[in-house]
């Protein structure tokens, strides 16, 4: 912020009134656009060029030369199909159960007072700091092949192999979502109760609302747009999920990321690795962008309301 | 339907803010609770909403015991100084809220709705949101709402407090409106404001420090305060320290006659008391008993004076309408009072 403010003082005194003269400096003024190339040009350097580079490989053929060829092979292999439908079961069913845990844990922390409720808030703020796949090998020291729980089964039965193989289909990758994301959801969620004035509350059940009415029709339209803004960064971050899903060791579980990952580096099949990658990618923005017409649209009564009844 | 209040007391980690509260507001009556801010008045409305459990005691509305029912069962209306609108309703669906929680027909409610808000005025903003409207008009729709469920029982919790002064003061003129238009509406009213509970109480409770101190009509608060305490806060009061000497009570060198239903109960030959004289009802130049002091300080409050005279070095203030030329700092002065301006109180703030 420091290194930015020269040059503002000095355009500002440059273009202001003409009697105040600008404040003697180094003598040199520097135009403000020549302080936007360093950031231009890392991200170029770091971002663009990849970026550029993986979609561009994504249409070359197998002459080197332009083609949408690959995206016809890859879009037709069911092997593609069958890893674009697991990503979005995995990434939706995943983003509900956040959504529905995610509310009620808020909605407890919040609204129902009990000893600890501040210490909860602030391990939700640990928690986000979490590597993804921690949750997964814990999940899987548990019930894992040779966790702790097949383990006891094993010890006491003298099987073979426990009963708990949940953790290598997709119900054990959306498991370990949800356990993983959830507070992504109650973030934003006890954010918006917060703002929530206790009167209204009050007021509400003083009129005869019973609590679910009072969440259903007090608590819920208020928290809304946190709700929607938590669900969409969920969704978005379930899509592109990939320590999870490697996590579980599950075979058959194969999304979109895992399909890129055995592509690129197992098979060497550089340009298949980049047609789904940019897919991925397309998918990821495509829903960034429908979550920011919602958000805005969900913000808008507050001006529109106006507007119309002046 | 009345409400009954048996002993309520309630605290907070070790700390007492109502301590064994009696209290019994008639059906159709108006009752304010008067107190400084931490004197337990809040609380205790909020016992009667059903938000605070007391620790001990019971709490009655229509000889119904309610302590163990949650709010959302005792149908009482209850309108904030934070209005508690709902932001993202209409004003119609606000007044709605407690008629569709309360399962009223849907085809009752629209016209109950409107029932509602023609009572305050607010007829023709049905389609608004609140945030369009002006704070008075919120508190407006408040009401509407707080009185759409046909409520027995309405509280207000410094309704009016949010408000400017003009404001303020329209509003207590539309509360006392609805209370002779309502007469069988219970009130409970908590307010530190002593204008809006002399204006709109029947019987004005004041509390100070988790505790009632007196409970009474308005003009007998205000006539004869049977505490220093509700004489400094009802109205404003120059205490006097006194002493009884057989059917005399000496006060700053004057001997006041006295009859003994005057004095406050138990009060001995020779006992310390106090004289509470109002500043309005001092007079300037001699009348029934005459003070003489010197003037300390005037000033000027648009439609009256305030003088403050220095009497046996004692400050007595006077509330002086109508003078044009008050006596100025430094002057001698004369203040008269008849004995029937003088009213004797313990020394102590228990009654």
């Amino acid at each position: 912020m420091s290194a930015l403010a020269p040059p503002r003082t000095a355009s500002t005194a440059a273009t202001g009134s003409p009697s105040e003269p600008a404040p003697v400096r180094s003598g040199i003024t520097v135009p403000a656009w020549v302080w936007a190339i360093p950031p231009v040009v890392l991200l170029a350097l770091a971002v663009l060029y990849p970026l550029g580079s993986v979609i561009s490989e994504s249409f070359t053929g197998p002459d080197g030369g332009f083609s949408t060829r690959p995206y016809v092979d890859v879009l037709s292999s069911t092997r593609f199909r069958t890893a674009l439908t697991t990503t979005v079961l995995i990434a939706v069913g995943s983003t509900v159960g956040c959504l529905v845990l995610g509310l009620v844990l808020a909605l407890i922390i919040a609204f129902v007072p009990f000893p600890g409720s501040g210490s909860a808030g602030r391990f939700i703020d640990t928690y986000l700091s979490f590597p993804s796949f921690l949750i997964t090998l814990a999940l899987l020291f548990v019930y894992g092949t040779v966790g702790m729980a097949n383990g006891m089964w094993t010890d006491l039965t003298g099987a073979d192999s426990g009963p708990f193989t949940f953790l290598s289909t997709p119900w054990g990758v959306i498991l370990a979502e949800v356990t993983f994301f959830t507070p992504f959801v109650l973030r934003p969620l006890l954010a918006a109760f917060a703002q929530i004035d206790t009167a209204q509350l009050e007021a509400a059940s003083s009129l005869g609302a019973r609590p679910a009415r009072v969440v259903r029709s007090v608590i819920l339209p208020e928290a809304l747009p946190a709700l929607v803004a938590g669900g969409a960064l969920v969704l978005v971050l379930c899509l592109n999920e990939f320590a999870i899903v490697l996590f579980t060791g599950a075979k058959d579980v194969v999304t979109l990321p895992m399909l890129v990952y055995s592509s690129a580096i197992l098979e060497a099949d550089y340009t298949t690795a980049c047609v789904v990658a940019t897919i991925n990618a397309t998918l990821s923005i495509g829903l960034y962008l429908l979550y920011r017409s919602l958000t805005s649209r969900l913000g808008a009564p507050t001006d529109g309301g106006r507007r119309a009844r002046p | 339907m009345g409400i009954r209040l048996d002993g309520v007391s309630v605290s907070y980690g070790g700390t007492t803010v109502l301590d064994s509260l009696d209290l019994t507001v008639e059906p159709g009556e108006f009752t304010a609770l008067l107190g400084p801010s931490g004197s337990g008045k809040t609380t205790a409305l909020r016992t009667v909403a059903g938000f605070v459990r007391p620790d001990s005691g019971r709490v009655h509305l229509g000889g119904r015991d309610v302590t163990d029912l949650p709010p959302y069962d005792r149908g009482v209306g209850m309108v904030v100084q934070s209005y508690a609108l709902f932001p993202h309703m209409r004003v119609e669906r606000n007044v709605a809220f407690g008629l569709r929680a309360q399962g009223v027909p849907r085809n009752e409610v629209a016209s109950r709705v409107t029932e509602a808000l023609e009572m305050t005025g607010m007829g023709s903003y049905a389609r608004r949101y609140p945030r369009e409207l002006s704070g008075g008009q919120q508190q407006r729709v408040a009401i509407s709402r707080a009185l759409a469920i046909r409520p027995k029982v309405l509280l207000l919790d410094e309704p009016l407090s949010a408000l400017d002064a003009r404001l303020r003061a329209e509003m207590t003129d539309e509360l006392a409106r609805l209370h002779r238009e309502l007469p069988d509406l219970t009130v409970l009213h908590v307010t530190h404001d002593q204008g809006e509970a002399l204006t709109l109480a029947d019987r004005v409770a004041v509390l100070d420090r988790a505790r009632l101190r007196e409970y009474d009509t308005p003009r007998a608060l205000y006539d004869r305060p049977r505490t220093a305490f509700t004489a400094g806060f009802v109205g404003s009061a120059n205490l006097l320290p006194a002493r009884l000497e057989g059917d005399r009570v000496r006060v700053c060198g004057l001997e006041l006659p006295v009859s003994p239903e005057d004095l406050p109960a138990g009060t001995a030959d020779g006992a310390g008391l106090q004289v509470c004289l109002r500043p309005h009802r001092i007079v300037l130049g001699p009348a029934e008993h005459t003070l003489r002091g010197t003037v300390t300080d005037l000033s000027w409050r648009g439609s009256v004076h305030h003088l403050t005279v220095d009497v046996d070095g004692r400050s007595v203030t006077v509330e002086l309408a109508g003078h044009r030329t008050p006596p100025g700092p430094g002057g001698a002065v004369e203040l008269g009072f008849d004995r029937d301006d003088a009213v004797l109180i313990p020394v102590g703030e228990e009654p």
